[in-house]
C-alpha cells in the first residue's frame, strides 16, 4: 500500500543536521541539508548550507515558530508550534508563528490530505528535544552546574533551587550546539503522562485578528501602481480557440484600460482574456460589456448525465480500470454464492465554495517574480508559473497569506498562471480577482461518480467475496502525475486519492478493489480535490452498501459491522500510525452505538431513524478512525428531511490541540451534512451549472443540528482530522433515511424532491 | 463626489456612483476587513453597518451612503473589544476567519435589535451569513454569550 504522506514529505530536501546556535544576539534552530563543519553557530550565522530556521529564541523570551503550512481555518501554526514547545518545555505564552513564503529552505510545500500535524510530529518534536537539550547544557553552564541535575519548564532551565530562563540564556550567547541525524532520531520524546502542553486546553494563535477585520488574506494584498483585472473565461476549460474581440463598448467604461488575450505557455489557460482596469468595478463592467466570439473546445456539449453514463459504462466493463486491493479468489467465491447484494452508487459534482474567490496578485521587480497569494502546494504550482512566465523557479517568490477557504481549492494554483500573465503582458502589477461565476464555473470541482459494488454471501448470510469498482475523473492524473501510485495489476498508474477508502479494514475473505478513471471528465474539466477527497464519495458507496448487506443477511447494521472488524490479517495494522488496526475502529463504533440509544432505535416515532456509518480517513497508511450515528426525521409528504442530531466518536490518536480538533470535527460534519442534503451541482455547456448562491445552497445556521462528538483518549500517533469527519456523514444520513421511510437512496446529494420520488416510486 | 463619514470619519470619494461600497470601502479607503464573497448579497461577508443598520455592501452603490454613517469591522470597537469580538475569541469562533467580520457586523445588528436572542431569533438574524468552514455552533453560542455580557449599549458602539 502506497504511503501517500511519506511519499510526499520525502520528496523534499533531505535533512542531515540540526543545529542550535546562538546568531546575532538571539538564538536560531535549524535543520541544515547537509552536515556542516563549522558548528552551529557558524553555519546559521553565515546562512550557509541554506539552513531552514524552524524556531527563533529572542533575548526577550520570544519564541518564534515559523510556519511552512498553510492556514485556512484549522490553526495549524498553534498545532505544529504546540508540537515543538512541548519538547522545548516552552512557556506557550512566549511562543509566536509567522507563516513563511515558497523559498526552496523550506522543503516540499503541501498542506493538504489532513496531513500536517500527522507528518511533522516526529520531526518537530525533535527539533524542540533537541532545543531543551541544548538550553539545558548552556543553561547548566551558566549555573555552573550538571545539565544532569538539571530541568527545564516554562521556558526555564531548574537546578534544584536555583534557575535562569531562556532568554537569559539566548542574551548570554555562546550557544553551539549540533545534533547529527541519529542523534535526533535517538532521543527520547515524553511520555504521554508528562505532556504539559499537547492535549490540553489552549486557544488558537490565529483568532484575534481574525476578529477585528486585521488578519490578511490574498485578497487583500496590494502594491503601489497595481491595475486590477478580472479573466475573460472561454466556454470550455480545455481547447477553446478565441475568434473575435471587440471592446468597443467596453471603451465606454471609466476606468476601462485595455484587453489582452492570455497567451500561456504552460497550457493551463486556454482561449482566456483578460481586462484590465483602474478599479474592480470598471474591470467587472468591462467584462460584461466586452464581445468575444470563441470556438468552443470539443466536449462543450457534454453534460453531468453523460459523464455518469460513461461511468455506468466502465463500471460494468471488467476490463477498464486497474486493481488497487486484490485478495484471495473473488470471482471464484461469487460463482459459489448463495446470495448477491449488487448495488450502484453515484455522486453528482460538487464544489468548493471557499468563500474568498481565487485571486493573485503578480508583479515583476529586478528581474524577480513575486506573487501574492493563498495557496496550498506551491511546489505543485511553481514549475507551472515558470514555465507561464518562461523563467526559472528561483525567479519566483510565492507569498503567503491566510487562506480565506481551502479545502482542496486552492491545491491548485491555477489561478495565478492568468494573473501572472497578465502583469508581464501590461509591465505592471496586477491585481487579479475571478468574481464568484468566474470562480465556481471553473472550479476545479469534485468529479461526479459511479461505484458499483457487490457482496456475495454464504447460506449462513456471512459475507465471503467483495468486489468494489469505482469510476470518476482523477484529479491526480490531471494536475499532479507525479504522484500516481503504483496498482496490483492493470493498466497504468493509479490516482490513490480517488480510491482509498474502498480499502476498507472490514475483513472478508476474497476481495477486489478496481479504480477507473472517467476520460470523459477528463477531458471535460478539471476534477478536483476536495475536503475528504476519494473517501468522500468511496465511503457513500462502502458504508451504504455495508448496510444493505446487513438487511440481507437480517442482522442488525452495527452488529453486522462489528463482526466484520476482527482486526486480524492485513486489517491488523503494520505501522505505528495505524497500530491496533480495525480493532480501534471496532471500538469508536461500539461506544457510538452506546452513547447514540442505539439498541432503543425502536422505540423512535414514526418517520424517524437511525443511520450509522464508519470510515478510517484518507488513507490506511494514516487512519483516523471515526464512527457516526445519524438521526433522522423524514417528511414523508414533502420529502424533506431534517437532521436532529449527528453523533461521531473518533480516535484520531494524540490529541494536539484539543478545541482545533473538535473544530475540525464540527466544521467536517456539517460539511458532510451540506453536501449530503443541500449541496450538488451539475457540468452543463463547458462548466459548472450553480456558480452563484442564488442557486447554490451550502448549509446555513438554521439547519445546523445538534452535534455531539468526542475522542478516543490515548496516546497512539497524531493522525489527520481536517477531512475523516466529513466522510461517515452522508451514508450515515441515508442509512437513517432508510430506517425511517424503507426508502434507498444511491445518488448524492438526496435533496427533498429526490426522497419524495423515491417515496412515491 | 460622494461623502459619507466612515467610523466616525468623513470621507470624500470620487468614484462612479454605481460602484458598490465594497470596492470603495477596501480599495479606495484602504479598510480590507470587509470581505467580497459572491457579490449577490447572499453570503453576508461584505456586511457593514449603514446609519446603523446591517447593510450589503456589495450590492450598496456608493450613491446610498452619501451623508450616511458608514461602520465596519474596524470602527465596531476602539480596541477590538466590542461584547462580540470578545465572545469570538472566548468561544474560539472563526476557522478561515473571512465571513466572520460580516457575522459579526450582522450579529451586533441582531443584538442592537433583541438584547437576549433566542435560538430562533438567531436563525432569523443569521441565516443570511454563509460560513464555509461552518463554524455555526460557536457562532450561535458566542451570540448569546455576547448578550450575556453588561453593559451591552449598542448606540454607544455605533452598532
Amino acid at each position: 500500500m502506497a504511503d501517500l504522506s511519506t511519499r510526499i514529505e520525502q520528496s523534499g530536501a533531505t535533512r542531515r543536521q540540526f543545529l542550535v546556535g546562538s546568531v546575532a544576539g538571539g538564538l536560531m534552530m535549524a535543520f541544515a541539508a547537509r552536515t556542516s563543519v563549522l558548528g552551529a553557530a557558524k553555519t546559521l550565522g553565515e546562512g550557509a548550507y541554506a539552513p531552514s530556521i524552524w524556531v527563533q529564541l529572542g533575548p526577550d523570551g520570544r519564541i518564534l515558530v515559523n510556519i511552512a503550512k498553510a492556514e485556512m481555518g484549522q490553526h495549524v501554526g498553534t498545532a505544529l508550534a504546540r508540537v515543538v514547545a512541548e519538547e522545548l518545555e516552552a512557556d506557550w505564552a512566549d511562543v509566536e508563528i509567522v507563516h513563511v513564503d515558497s523559498d526552496p529552505k523550506w522543503g516540499y510545500m503541501v498542506t493538504g490530505g489532513s496531513w500536517s500535524v500527522h507528518t511533522t510530529f516526529d520531526q518537530l518534536s525533535r527539533a524542540g528535544a533537541a532545543g531543551r537539550i541544548a538550553m539545558i547544557e548552556a543553561g547548566a553552564r551558566l549555573l555552573d552546574v550538571s545539565p544532569d541535575q538539571c530541568i527545564a519548564r516554562q521556558s526555564t532551565v531548574i537546578c534544584k533551587d536555583q534557575k535562569i530562563s531562556y532568554a537569559k540564556i539566548v542574551a548570554a550567547g555562546a550557544v553551539d550546539r549540533s545534533f547529527s541525524d541519529e542523534e535526533l532520531a535517538a532521543l527520547s520524546l515524553k511520555p504521554a503522562s508528562e505532556r504539559r502542553i499537547l492535549g490540553s486546553p489552549g486557544t488558537a494563535l490565529d483568532i484575534p485578528e481574525k476578529t477585528t477585520g486585521a488578519a490578511r488574506y490574498g485578497i487583500d494584498a496590494a502594491v503601489d501602481g497595481m491595475v486590477y483585472a478580472r479573466p475573460v473565461l472561454p466556454p470550455t476549460r480545455y481547447g477553446s480557440v478565441i475568434q473575435s474581440v471587440d471592446d468597443g463598448a467596453a471603451r465606454k467604461i471609466p476606468g476601462y484600460l485595455e484587453t489582452i488575450r492570455i497567451d500561456d505557455p504552460s497550457g493551463t489557460c486556454q482561449g482566456w482574456l483578460a481586462v484590465i482596469a483602474t478599479s474592480i468595478h470598471a474591470a467587472n463592467k468591462a467584462v460584461d460589456a466586452l464581445k468575444v466570439t470563441w470556438q468552443p473546445g470539443p466536449n462543450a456539449k457534454v453534460d453531468e448525465q453523460a459523464l455518469l453514463d460513461e461511468g455506468d459504462r466502465l463500471v460494468n466493463d471488467p476490463e477498464s480500470g486497474a486493481l488497487w486491493v486484490r485478495e484471495g479468489e473473488v470471482d471464484q467465491a461469487f460463482a459459489r454464492a448463495a446470495s448477491v447484494v449488487d448495488t450502484t452508487y453515484r455522486t453528482h459534482s460538487v464544489l468548493h465554495f471557499q468563500l474568498e474567490p481565487v485571486n493573485a496578485l503578480a508583479f515583476e521587480k529586478d528581474g524577480h517574480w513575486h506573487i501574492h497569494t493563498g495557496n496550498q502546494w506551491q511546489s505543485l504550482i511553481l514549475p507551472v508559473v515558470a514555465k507561464a512566465l518562461a523563467v526559472t523557479e528561483d525567479q519566483i517568490t510565492l507569498h503567503q497569506y491566510y487562506l480565506g477557504g481551502g479545502f482542496g481549492r486552492r491545491l491548485y494554483g491555477d489561478y495565478i498562471i492568468p494573473a501572472a500573465l497578465t502583469a508581464k503582458a501590461v509591465g505592471k502589477p496586477v491585481k487579479m480577482i475571478f468574481t464568484r461565476a468566474d470562480d465556481t464555473g471553473f472550479d476545479c470541482a469534485r468529479s461526479p461518480s459511479v461505484q458499483k459494488v457487490r457482496t456475495a454471501l454464504d447460506d449462513q448470510g456471512t459475507p465471503i467475496a467483495y468486489d468494489h469498482a469505482a469510476a470518476a475523473g482523477w484529479p491526480t492524473y490531471s494536475m499532479a502525475p507525479g504522484f500516481l501510485a503504483e496498482k496490483i495489476e492493470g493498466g497504468g498508474k493509479v490516482d490513490s486519492f480517488s480510491i482509498s477508502g474502498a480499502d476498507h479494514w472490514y475483513s472478508i475473505e476474497n476481495q477486489r478493489v478496481r479504480a477507473i478513471r472517467n476520460d470523459l471528465v477528463q477531458e471535460s474539466f478539471l476534477p478536483g480535490w476536495l475536503r475528504s477527497v476519494g473517501p468522500g464519495w468511496t465511503g457513500w458507496a462502502v458504508e451504504q452498501h455495508m448496510d444493505e448487506v446487513a438487511h440481507a443477511a437480517g442482522v442488525d447494521p452495527v452488529a453486522f459491522r462489528l463482526s466484520l472488524l476482527d482486526g486480524k490479517g492485513r486489517n491488523a495494522g503494520d505501522s505505528p500510525a495505524n497500530r491496533g488496526g480495525a480493532l480501534r475502529l471496532k471500538a469508536v463504533l461500539e461506544r457510538a452505538a452506546e452513547k447514540a440509544g442505539w439498541a432503543d432505535r425502536g422505540s423512535l416515532p414514526e418517520g424517524e431513524g437511525m443511520g450509522v456509518a464508519t470510515c478510517f480517513g484518507q488513507e490506511r497508511a494514516m487512519p483516523t478512525w471515526v464512527a457516526c450515528i445519524a438521526h433522522v426525521a423524514v417528511d414523508k409528504k414533502s420529502g424533506a428531511v431534517r437532521v436532529k442530531r449527528l453523533l461521531s466518536v473518533v480516535d484520531a490518536g494524540t490529541i494536539v490541540h484539543p478545541d482545533g480538533a473538535l473544530a475540525q470535527m464540527e466544521g467536517s460534519s456539517l460539511w458532510g451534512l451540506s453536501m449530503a442534503l443541500y449541496e450538488g451541482t451539475a457540468f452543463k455547456d463547458g462548466m459548472m451549472a450553480d456558480r452563484n448562491l442564488d442557486r447554490y445552497t451550502p448549509l446555513r445556521m438554521d439547519q445546523v443540528p445538534d452535534l455531539d462528538i468526542e475522542f478516543m483518549d490515548n496516546d497512539h500517533m497524531p493522525s489527520g482530522l481536517g477531512e475523516p469527519g466529513v466522510i461517515v456523514v452522508a451514508p450515515a444520513i441515508a442509512n437513517a433515511i432508510f430506517a425511517a421511510t424503507g426508502v434507498r437512496l444511491r445518488d448524492l446529494p438526496m435533496r427533498a424532491a429526490d426522497v419524495k420520488a423515491a417515496l412515491s416510486g | 463626489m460622494a461623502e459619507f463619514r466612515l467610523n466616525g470619519k468623513a470621507v470624500s470619494v470620487d468614484a462612479p456612483d454605481e460602484t458598490p461600497l465594497l470596492w470603495i470601502i477596501r480599495d479606495e479607503l484602504g479598510l480590507m476587513g470587509t470581505k467580497f464573497g459572491c457579490g449577490i448579497g447572499q453570503c453576508g461577508a461584505c456586511t457593514v453597518h449603514l446609519d446603523g443598520t446591517a447593510t450589503r455592501s456589495c450590492i450598496t452603490p456608493l450613491s446610498m451612503a452619501q451623508d450616511l454613517d458608514v461602520t465596519t469591522i474596524e470602527g465596531l470597537s476602539a480596541a477590538g473589544d466590542h461584547p462580540l469580538q470578545q465572545a469570538w475569541v472566548d468561544e474560539q469562533v472563526p476557522q478561515c476567519g473571512y465571513c466572520q467580520s460580516g457575522q459579526i457586523m450582522q450579529a451586533a445588528q441582531l443584538l442592537a435589535d433583541v438584547k437576549n436572542p433566542t435560538d430562533d431569533d438567531i436563525n432569523q438574524a443569521m441565516s443570511g451569513n454563509l460560513c464555509r468552514c461552518m463554524a455555526y455552533a460557536r457562532i450561535r453560542r458566542a451570540i448569546k454569550k455576547a448578550a450575556e455580557m453588561t453593559p451591552m449599549n449598542a448606540e454607544t458602539t455605533n452598532g
